[in-house]
């Protein structure tokens, strides 16, 4: 009894993945990037950012997720025995990144809502929460310094929300609001679920369904939303990934299939 | 030079009800866990606790030390969060000041530069500055006229750091591949206090790691205790990983009253050397354990960095 790989959900004919989906989808946030530190939580933004960077976007600079820089785009869990430095990057300099601008983030969101508001530091109020979460760690200070994006894989009225109750990670209406030092490094580009892809790309700058995932309805994600999501007339399904990026997240980047485990179809 | 040996009760000596403590390393890694062990022990209480928090945090409100806690996060990196600090929050039973991770580095690094503040962008817009009122922003006087947060200077009575040599006068040194902000811990406090897991002759340092590894230096510090296992169960490379198996015992433990309350009989109201003795019966256990039940393998490794 060998099976690791949990089930996969298979969404049609192509064969590919929700969670395969999603990779693609987050690798895409990369799109564009030179050489900038790719900054990455989760399985599928992790997978995201080394697809990126065997394909499209060669320059990016991966973290080791301790205190390095590292050579190449390792297979997700590989020990930190096997991975090849190419530079020391301990929390002290992670700051002289963020601030200079010279990073492109995934960060996780307990909470969002239309504004691209995150919440990762407490639900309820905050003087007492009725569920202390981790904190807001560096989510104030990476939104108004860097292009910031989310990964959601559990997409639902109580992730996407009318209002998060602790504004961590900075949205468009806050930083606006905040005046010119806030908005000038600020960028909200995507957020990935495990139903679709939103940006922000609308006049008063709130969430828009950029795409649905194949074997995903719209009335499905607009169910799932708490709050008015932006839906154009032709909403468009995520991209498949090419016969190139499917191999390289089925044998050489995620071969034990982590990818599952994580995303709900 | 001077003699800085000191043991974990001439620490605490030192120590008042009251004060504001800072404590080094960061989430469940290289944490000072002897001296707050010891910290446990006492009857100090009414504590400002400023941490880049982990474990120690959640030992600290458990025990009823703390009147406050200054953080931007409270983790156990493999576990998410702290099961005490959770708890003392939604109780409210500890006052807290939540700041962005780097608004917190740069309070540090005002308070050992002897400024009042230093600006930064981080925080703007968020609700950061919505729970902390006190907090104030301040323009720039050149032609960019940019208006950014002012985090004030975090001043610390005390500091606890944990490192992994150190010398008899207060040189320390860190062989992991993170110095964190220890550093400035101690550049930030009135009174500084080194734990290392083995206090080495001055001219031996050098050939235990290369120059940069000798990242504190004598100037800042005031006192060093030799503690063996001194940061456990948080991670201490290279001399040490986490207690992943310890860890969930305790997150498990804080769970259930009846639970904790057998825990701290075992490992937190006896003596330090007592602990370690404790850890050592408890690993040849698990061990045992282990063995008994013949598992296959177990994967490891989830894909995900840590979060930063």
């Amino acid at each position: 009894m060998s099976a690791t790989t949990p089930a996969a959900t298979d969404t049609g004919d192509t064969g590919v993945t929700r969670a395969e989906y999603c990779a693609v989808a987050c690798a895409d946030v990369f799109r564009g990037d030179g050489e900038v530190m790719a900054s990455a939580f989760g399985t599928a933004p992790a997978l995201g950012a080394r697809l990126a960077k065997l394909t499209f976007a060669p320059d990016l600079v991966l973290t080791d997720g301790d205190a390095a820089l590292m050579v190449g785009a390792p297979a997700l869990g590989t020990p930190a025995s096997a991975l090849v430095l190419e530079s020391h990057m301990p929390y002290r300099k992670v700051f002289d990144v963020v601030w200079s601008g010279r990073r492109n983030l995934i960060m996780m969101a307990s909470q969002i809502d239309r504004h691209g508001n995150q919440n990762i530091s407490a639900i309820g109020d905050w003087a007492r929460p009725k569920a202390q979460l981790v904190g807001v760690r560096g989510a104030p200070g990476n939104t108004v310094n860097h292009s910031t994006s989310y990964w959601v894989p559990n997409h639902s009225p109580r992730s996407f929300v009318e209002h998060v109750d602790v504004v961590s990670g900075v949205g468009y209406e806050r930083a606006a609001e905040a005046g010119p030092s806030a908005t000038r490094f600020h960028e909200i580009r995507h957020v990935v679920s495990n139903l679709g892809v939103f940006d922000f790309e609308t006049p008063d700058r709130v969430m828009r369904l950029r795409s649905v995932h194949p074997g995903v309805t719209v009335e499905e994600v607009i169910e799932a939303t708490g709050f008015d999501l932006v839906v154009p007339a032709d909403v468009g399904a995520t991209r498949l990934p090419t016969p190139e990026e499917l191999d390289l997240i089925r044998t050489v980047l995620d071969p034990r299939g982590l990818r599952e485990s994580e995303v709900r179809a | 030079m001077a003699d800085k040996r000191m043991t974990l009760d001439d620490l605490v000596g030192e120590l008042r009800s009251g004060m504001t403590i800072g404590i080094g390393g960061w989430g469940s890694r290289r944490k000072p866990m002897a001296a707050v062990r010891a910290l446990l022990r006492s009857d100090l209480t009414d504590l400002t606790v400023v941490s880049y928090g982990g474990p120690d945090v959640g030992l600290l409100c458990a025990a009823g030390k703390v009147a406050k806690v200054v953080f931007g996060f409270v983790t156990l990196d493999s576990i998410p969060t702290d099961p005490h600090f959770r708890v003392a929050r939604q109780t409210g039973a500890v006052e807290a000041m939540e700041v962005d991770e780097g608004m917190f580095y740069l309070g540090l690094l005002a308070a050992s530069q002897r400024l009042p503040f230093l600006p930064t962008r981080a925080g703007l817009g968020s609700d950061v500055l919505r729970v902390n009122p006190t907090l104030r922003t301040v323009r720039s006087p050149y032609d960019d006229g940019e208006e950014l947060v002012a985090m004030p200077a975090l001043r610390l009575d005390a500091a606890l750091v944990h490192v992994n040599r150190a010398d008899a006068h207060g040189s320390g040194q860190i062989l992991g591949p993170d110095p964190f902000f220890d550093e400035l811990f101690l550049g930030a406090a009135e009174r500084r206090f080194v734990t290392t897991e083995r206090l080495v002759a001055t001219e031996e340092l050098a050939s235990e790691g290369p120059i940069q590894t000798m990242c504190i230096s004598r100037l800042l510090t005031d006192g060093v205790v030799e503690t063996p296992g001194g940061a456990h169960f948080t991670a201490c490379v290279p001399d040490y990983g986490r207690d992943e198996a310890f860890q969930k015992e305790y997150v498990a433990a804080a769970g259930d009253a009846e639970a904790w309350s057998a825990f701290s009989r075992r490992y937190l109201e006896v003596g330090e050397h007592d602990y370690q003795a404790e850890v050592t019966r408890a690993t040849a256990e698990r061990t045992a354990e282990r063995v008994e039940a013949q598992p296959g393998p177990s994967g490891s490794g989830s894909g995900q960095e840590a979060p930063r």
